[in-house]
């Protein structure tokens, strides 16, 4: 069994300046004794895929409120196959409708937490997943 | 400031507890009753005055609403200026009287539509502009002197203001007389929001360069309004909100006061944006505190004497962090009671979040719905019949009293730690902001601060069925289309030596706005005189720290 932490990367993709979510995440996060990583605002797909194989984290975790996390998402996704990244944990919370979910697990995201998700939700889903 | 535990007014789950204290979001306890005592001992009625008179806690003008309701601004943008110029007629139809331009983030934050960058995000939360061209398809055929027009716009706001007065000057009206708003609160955009561009010095160089044009050429326009608003929205308690705006105005005032303009020759044209949701008290007295407290700051420490530099003219409204996902349509009970608050509050100018707004852009529908709350305030329920009507309650006045010496606290600290433009560089206050976000969230989650739908009071509910703004490629591609044509039809020439010459005045450390002006003019893009800026001022880096 490893010692090592929990290493999660929150990033916020895509030009939304709202992070007051993504911050909370982090804070949740940390509290529960992760290690986490944050990019701040406005992280092209490129960036995000660098900053999670420099960093090796186990999870890879986006907020989005502004309505582009479809396109988004599959742009990433591609990064994190070229980057060796695919078999990590890839969540997403923010405003995300109901209608998107489906397509979102499609594209290959494991979790998704809409607004209103319970932060406790967030942390056993990283908990039972990265056993 | 250190983050107190809170136990917020409302919060006491069990009613027959009364001993325990009610604290408000602001910090004050709340007392059962009220009595002249408690008004004596928090500071009498020194400050309260008339409406339209120093310290002007009742109100900016003496006759307020009987002379006028407060202008009707809902927040309005999306796809490209067709579309848009399309939502802003059925608005004023409805009985709109001002309109708020919602842009979308790669405009806000100075990037072309053709930019890489700005796939997938092309009219997306807001209009898409480039350039003067998208201007003056986006407000044809709008009267702009009969509807004001504010401009929901910070980082890039320099040039969209430059745009919006040449297009009114192309459309022959004289641009000193021409009034409207521009956000331009870059300080903010730094703690909440953040569509900054430029490092904090360039930027904050770059509000005073607005606030100096306009005070020499369109002296009835308002360059700046500061945000308290998105503050609060990012985690502040409302008298935070409120002093950290006004330590933001007080930096852009000591800015332009370097550069030779007396107070007098502008003060008059700042303007605010407060939050309107939370504790119908304490946000009334927030607003009759910080309208007295703005009126001392700028008449004392900054020796103005016209009394319409000193008046706190505002904009309130929104609420979008008081508005939940859960039982939708529960939100159009709570904008209602917003509505009244900014009612109560005196505010000039008032915008409401639409019922659906948790979800997606509001649709016709859900505005008009928001336009209607407003008109069934002014038309029937008696809000515009006499000045300040909470005036004179031992409760309001004492509490106004409260939160004033409430908000001077936090400017003292700001003013502790180094002042607001060093806080918001090193990421202290976005810090500090962030972690009582994340306090009141597990406030939320253990049930201690209420929330009707979302802690209390839920129902099993599967995602209800809201019309979804759709996001509409085609609109996307035909504003590349047409951007591409409008390099291919410009002079080439012209658009290079303006650029040139803004880069060179942006090196001579001159004010840039003469240089954009004339730069918009040769229909240079938003994206091109950005980079032009970046050349020379460089990019903001975003601190991380919690």
């Amino acid at each position: 069994m490893s010692t090592r932490r929990i290493r999660v990367l929150i990033a916020k993709p895509g030009l939304d300046g709202h992070d007051r979510g993504a911050k909370i995440v982090v804070r949740a996060l940390m509290d529960a004794g992760y290690e986490v990583i944050y990019t701040g605002l406005r992280q092209p797909p490129e960036a995000v895929a660098q900053v999670a194989l420099e960093e090796d984290v186990d999870v890879i975790g986006l907020s989005s409120l502004a309505g582009s996390h479809l396109s988004y998402c599959e742009r990433l996704k591609q990064q994190l196959i070229d980057a060796g990244l695919d078999d990590r944990l890839w969540i997403i919370g923010g405003s995300i409708p109901a209608q998107d979910q489906q397509t979102l697990k499609e594209i290959g995201l494991d979790g998704v937490f809409p607004a209103g998700s319970e932060l406790q939700e967030i942390v056993d889903f990283i908990n039972e997943r990265c056993k | 400031m250190t983050v107190q535990t809170k136990k917020r007014s409302g919060a006491s789950k069990n009613r027959s507890e009364s001993s325990r204290a009610v604290i408000n979001e602001s910090g004050i306890e709340i007392k059962t009753v009220y009595t002249e005592q408690d008004l004596e001992k928090s500071g009498g009625v020194e400050m309260v005055g008339l409406p339209g008179e120093y310290p002007f806690t009742r109100g900016i003008h003496k006759e307020m609403y009987r002379k006028r309701p407060w202008t009707m601004r809902q927040y309005t943008g999306f796809g490209n200026p067709e579309d848009t110029n399309e939502r802003f007629k059925f608005l004023i139809e409805n009985g709109q009287t001002g309109l708020n331009v919602a842009f979308d983030l790669p405009s806000q934050i100075g990037m072309d539509s053709d930019d890489e960058l700005a796939t997938g995000e092309i009219g997306r939360v807001g209009m898409a502009v480039d350039s003067l061209r998208d201007f003056e398809t986006a407000f044809d055929g709008i009267d702009l002197e009969k509807i004001t027009v504010s401009l929901t716009v910070n980082g890039s706001a320099a040039i969209m203001i430059a745009m919006y007065l040449a297009m009114a000057e192309k459309r022959g009206y004289d641009i000193a007389g021409l009034r409207g708003t521009a956000q331009n609160d870059i300080l903010k955009e730094f703690i909440g929001r953040g569509t900054w561009i430029f490092p904090v010095e360039a930027s904050i160089k770059l509000v005073a360069d607005t606030i100096e044009y306009c005070a020499r050429h369109a002296p009835k326009y308002s360059p700046v309004s500061v945000c308290g608003y998105h503050i609060r929205e990012s985690g502040a308690d409302p008298a935070q909100e409120m002093a950290y705006g006004f330590c933001i105005a007080k930096a852009y005032m000591d800015m332009v006061l370097a550069r030779g303009l007396d107070v007098d020759e502008f003060a008059s044209r700042l303007s605010f944006n407060f939050n309107i949701y939370g504790n119908i008290f304490e946000q009334v007295a927030k607003f009759r505190a910080g309208r007295s407290l703005w009126a001392k700051i700028v008449k004392e420490e900054y020796g103005a004497t016209n009394p319409r530099s000193m008046v706190l003219r505002m904009i309130a409204g929104g609420g979008g962090s008081g508005l939940t996902k859960e039982q939708p349509e529960v939100n159009i009970v709570r904008g209602a009671y917003y509505a009244l608050i900014s009612a109560l509050s005196g505010a000039q100018t008032m915008a409401l979040c639409c019922f659906d707004e948790a979800y997606t852009i509001p649709s016709e529908d859900a505005q008009r719905l928001s336009l209607r709350t407003m008109q069934l305030l002014i038309e029937e329920m008696g809000l515009c019949d006499t000045v300040d009507p909470l005036a004179g309650s031992y409760y309001v006045e004492t509490l106004t009293n409260q939160m004033r010496a409430r908000m001077t606290e936090v400017m003292q600290s700001v003013d502790e730690q180094g002042g607001i433009i060093k806080m918001v560089a090193e990421g202290t206050i976005q810090s500090q902001v962030s972690a009582q976000a994340y306090e009141l969230l597990q406030d939320v989650e253990s049930g201690e601060f209420p929330k009707v739908g979302v802690n209390c009071y839920q129902v099993e509910e599967d995602e209800p069925e809201v019309e979804y703004h759709p996001y509409a490629q085609d609109d996307a591609r035909r504003q590349i289309e047409r951007l591409e044509q409008l390099r291919d039809e410009r002079d080439t020439a012209a658009v290079k030596a303006a650029l040139q010459k803004l880069a060179d005045d942006a090196r001579a450390e001159v004010s840039v706005m003469p240089a954009i002006m004339a730069a918009v003019k040769t229909y240079a893009t938003v994206g091109e005189m950005t980079d032009t800026l970046v050349s020379v001022y460089g990019r903001y880096d975003e601190p991380v720290r919690f």
